[in-house]
């Protein structure tokens, strides 16, 4: 069941993928993008991590996509993909993308495959045993539960301890983004005296 | 159960189809939203190799998925920023498609 789901959610985000790079509306093109996101979502809950496919959903499928086709709308672009592909980009999109699959084909050769294996939460709970008696009684079942993954949790942990100094540099970033984004759409006085 | 390779394959796959986008392409969104397609490939090889390399505690390697985190965070910056460009290229030269901004060729 669990092998069917990966290929349910493979064959989603591939397909929407293609449908990406081959519609001409650009709008068609945003929208194959969101199931191919939510293609993407369920691979990465089928790896456990929860956290990650909710972000992927929440932020790209939810945030970024809204971006993407707001200002889709706000330039007009309808009319603007009319000509057709030449085939020089044609053959050197399909041969480059494919010498990488070739090459990627060719290392799998050397290195060995692994295997999925479930993950024994009760014997890793000892570990959180002491700095947090929380996730460790989740981890066991000790709190009357079925014994679960705490995702949300351990990722907290991890990131308020060790990636402290990382998560407060990516508030920067984000901050000097904002910025940046409201400097760059404001227009300058003497652009916008041109323009009207 | 789905191996390590065929979560490679996929990624990989999703890559090449993202790259073949980028090179195709000639509307500048479209090519800025298969960047966004290569982003979600390199998390997805990340998400695999934390969950089937898993650390000393025998959870998934959490490293890994840190590194997802912060590339989600980026990718949202970095989407906001370039959209600003793309708007601010509209208004300047009143075109989207890669063929017409030559300024830059030699």
């Amino acid at each position: 069941m669990p092998t069917l789901f990966f290929y349910f959610f493979a064959i989603l985000a591939i397909s929407g993928a293609v449908a990406l790079v081959v519609f001409r509306n650009p709008v068609s093109s945003a929208l194959s993008m969101v199931a191919s996101f939510v293609g993407f979502a369920g691979l990465f809950i089928g790896l456990n991590a929860y956290f990650i496919g909710v972000i992927q959903i929440l932020v790209y499928a939810g945030a970024i996509m809204v971006l993407f086709i707001f200002i889709i709308m706000l330039l007009d672009l309808k009319k603007e993909e009319s000509k057709k592909f030449p085939i020089t980009t044609v053959i050197g999109a399909l041969l480059i993308p494919g010498l990488f699959m070739l090459q990627l084909v060719g290392i799998f050769g050397n290195f060995d495959d692994k295997k999925h294996q479930a993950l024994d939460l009760p014997a890793s709970a000892e570990h959180y045993q002491e700095e947090a008696p929380k996730i460790a009684a989740t981890l066991s079942g000790a709190n009357g539960e079925a014994p679960s993954l705490p995702d949300v949790n351990l990722i907290g942990q991890k990131l308020f301890t060790e990636f402290n100094f990382p998560f407060q540099v990516m508030g920067i970033l984000l901050l000097v983004a904002t910025i940046g984004v409201v400097v760059l759409s404001k227009r300058s006085p003497s652009t916008s005296a041109s323009d009207q | 159960m789905a191996t390590l390779h065929e979560y490679l394959f996929v990624s990989g796959l999703l890559f090449a189809i993202g790259l073949a986008g980028v090179i195709a392409r000639r509307n500048i969104i479209v090519i800025f939203m298969c960047l966004e397609m290569m982003l979600s490939a390199a998390n997805l090889t990340l998400v695999a190799f934390s969950r089937f390399n898993t650390a000393e505690t025998g959870l998934p390697d959490y490293d890994g998925q840190m590194l997802v985190f912060f590339i989600i965070t980026v990718a949202a910056a970095e989407v906001a920023v370039g959209l600003a460009i793309i708007v601010a290229l509209y208004r300047a030269r009143q075109t989207v498609n890669v063929n017409d901004l030559t300024s830059l060729r030699g």
